[in-house]
């Protein structure tokens, strides 16, 4: 039973860095860039979420609301302020200003919010835990929503990219950046979409997070970022399925190695199998396979 | 262009007032200090910002109540000051807090708060013989050869072994578990102190590790719980300790917590469910809620002036500045002497047959290694509030 139990944790985790990892996904899909700030998003989204839910009396499921459209226009603007005047530019520069915009965040939430722990309340405070065979294996509500959650993201997330106009000219503007212009697709409009989108997923990845972890603090979206990064480019940076498998695998190596092996060195064999993957499939699980033309 | 120039400028200037933010630096000096008459500058180091802040700011209050009581109460004989300065839990940042106030004419030094940076200035304040009595640094690596560094709390050791202690004599019959933080210094002393104490005479625990990084504890918890672990020994910090209590009642796992001084604060934790922490035994030298004369007026005073109820920092402070004040009174040294002459006969003093009496114990007595002697209490959370067993 404790083989199931780990694997609740692991999927609930899991899911968490895939929610996350569509934000970089996504991003780098769109722009080629990786947006390191997204892991500060998600702090931004759980710190919007707690300070409405337990300082100005508001329903949590309201603050989530609020808390993804603080984040979605967060999003944007440091699309606007930061990415877009360097569009053109070499990576490294983008890439440097990315790193800029995490310490960038993580400092002004430490001048504004302080840095003492808060205990965040879970969203899922009133559901019961689900207790199966005994006693034995426990299902949290935290665990259930957030799997569930992860699921429906994907699902409406791979509607939208393949259905939607907005989506294909997501998925033009991926392909072939110029092209995508010269066919009447308003380029910037589609990445500042996909910002948006990305920054709405972390503030509610921000706020599943906490529900179950409750400890929040400044630094807190640093670390499962780098994970979501993790999942993100072990299932193929780019692809959405990719982050999904990526995340989940990445959740369940995680929690199985923290709880059969050694939780000193859990992070260590995460890295590691992200090492091993990269060496057998240089793009990841589901990454395409670009043939450069020569 | 001109508006990415406009945007640099602003994404500059916005980080570095994050970065003096950050910093924060503030060194609240004492009202004293005016008619031109000497006054013995105290100099206070730790974390009033960062993820220790809880415990930087109590030390910060707990020290300035004690130097405006002394203050206020003789006017004419000798007055204090209290320098703070900031070291986010930071070694590096203490060490340089530890220089700032140096050239600010410190004479005597409380801190650092906590292990980690009070190792760094304890090496400093031996090289420069500077006297340093630190309300809450536990760690033995603080104290170990330096002469000149005296703790007024148990240290980790003590810790361990009185925790294991407590532990045999009242609670015979339950099954010990441990977790702990193996990346921390802190937690990982007391553990060890802990498990060779508890399991000398064939008993044993079952033990479990995290790291700073960990979020998910629930494989720990399983583990513990698998075990059939009913008594769960945190020798860690409150941030944590939250996060455990929260996850083990989130799968329905309630074993009787038993904490050290690294757990005082989880009550003050903003959004935290005080009802997660009912029944938690923490082991402390002080307790709020004491009926003890003198603790009840120290906490009204605090409230009144701080807005809140001391912990135990905040009466660790408050007895390193009565400590530091009634020896200097034996060294026979004026105000104005200076810091290496301070160091060194305040050694001799702290050394001698010199006993404080505070808030946290009666009587206080140290070794030549700067360790305290006293005794610990070990208090339940009742109703929100910590109760004397």
């Amino acid at each position: 039973m404790s083989v199931l139990n780990s694997l609740i944790s692991g999927l609930s985790l899991g899911s968490v860095y895939a929610i996350i990892a569509l934000g970089y996904t996504m991003v780098y899909g769109i722009s080629k860039m990786l947006n390191f700030a997204h892991g500060d998003v998600i702090m931004v989204g759980a710190y919007v979420s707690f300070l409405l839910t337990n300082h100005a009396g508001m329903n949590a499921w309201v603050s989530l609301l609020i808390a993804i459209a603080t984040c979605t226009v967060l999003g944007i603007c440091i699309e606007r302020l930061a990415y877009r005047p360097l569009r053109g530019t070499g990576s490294l520069a983008v890439l440097i200003t990315a790193i800029g915009v995490s310490y960038f965040l993580q400092n002004a939430a430490l001048l504004l919010w302080g840095a003492d722990p808060r205990m965040f309340t879970s969203l899922f405070k009133g559901f019961k835990t689900i207790h199966a065979s005994n006693g034995a294996l426990t299902i949290t509500p935290e665990s259930l929503f957030t799997i569930l959650a992860n699921i429906i993201i994907m699902i409406a997330l791979t509607l939208f990219v393949s259905k939607t106009k907005a989506g294909k000219a997501m998925r033009a503007v991926s392909e072939d950046n110029g092209a995508a212009q010269l066919m009447g697709i308003n380029v910037n409009q589609s990445i500042s979409l996909t910002f948006a989108i990305g920054s709405g997923l972390a503030a509610i990845a921000g706020v599943l997070m906490c529900s179950a972890y409750p400890v929040l603090m400044p630094t807190t979206g640093a670390m499962p970022g780098i994970k979501a990064f993790t999942a993100a480019v072990f299932g193929g940076i780019g692809s959405i399925p990719g982050a999904m498998v990526g995340g989940l695998i990445l959740g369940i190596i995680e929690i199985f190695s923290r709880a059969y092996i050694s939780s000193e060195l859990a992070d260590a064999i995460v890295f590691a199998c992200l090492i091993i993957v990269l060496l057998i499939r240089p793009t990841g699980l589901l990454g395409k396979k670009i043939n450069e033309k020569v | 262009m001109k508006l990415r120039k406009m945007v640099a400028l602003l994404a500059v200037l916005a980080m570095v007032t994050a970065l003096f933010a950050g910093c924060g630096g503030s060194s609240d000096s004492g009202d004293s200090g005016d008619g031109g008459k000497a006054v013995l500058k105290i100099g206070g180091i730790g974390p009033s910002t960062g993820p220790a802040a809880l415990y930087g700011l109590a030390v910060k209050n707990g020290g300035e109540l004690a130097v405006k009581e002394i203050n206020e109460a003789n006017p004419d004989g000798l007055q204090l000051e209290w320098m703070w300065q900031d070291d986010e839990h930071d070694a590096e940042k203490s060490v340089n807090a530890y220089n700032k106030l140096v050239d600010d004419g410190m004479q005597v030094l409380v801190g650092s708060v906590t292990t980690t940076p009070c190792t760094a200035v304890a090496a400093e304040a031996y090289n420069n013989r500077t006297f340093a009595l630190t309300p809450s640094a536990s760690g033995p690596a603080v104290t170990e050869g330096n002469d000149n560094v005296f703790q007024l709390c148990f240290s980790d050791p003590n810790q361990g072994i009185a925790s294991a202690d407590y532990i045999k004599e009242n609670f015979a019959d339950k099954t010990v578990g441990i977790i702990y933080n193996n990346a921390d210094n802190y937690s990982s002393g007391i553990r060890d102190k802990f498990k060779s104490e508890y399991e000398e005479g064939g008993k044993t625990v079952t033990e479990a590790t995290f790291t700073d990084e960990t979020t998910d504890f629930k494989a720990q918890l399983n583990t513990m719980k698998d075990a059939g672990v009913d008594l769960l020994f945190l020798p860690i910090y409150y941030a944590p300790a939250a996060n455990i209590m929260t996850q083990a009642s989130q799968i329905g796992y309630a074993p009787t917590y038993f904490g050290v001084d690294g757990m005082d604060g989880i009550l003050g934790a903003d959004g935290f469910d005080a009802s997660l922490a009912e029944g938690v035994l923490l082991l402390t030298p002080f307790t709020p809620y004491s009926e003890d004369e003198k603790i009840q007026e120290f906490v009204k005073k605090y409230e009144e002036a701080y807005g809140e109820t001391p912990i135990q920092f905040a009466a660790d402070a408050y007895d390193c500045v009565y400590a530091i004040y009634d020896a200097f009174q034996k060294t026979g040294l004026e105000a104005d002497a200076s810091m290496e002459d301070i160091c060194e006969a305040m050694i001799e003093v702290f050394t001698g047959d010199f006993t404080a009496s505070g808030l946290t114990a009666d009587s206080m007595k140290w070794n030549e290694a700067g360790e305290v002697d006293k005794t610990p209490k070990v208090c339940i959370i009742q109703d929100g509030k910590y109760v004397e067993q």
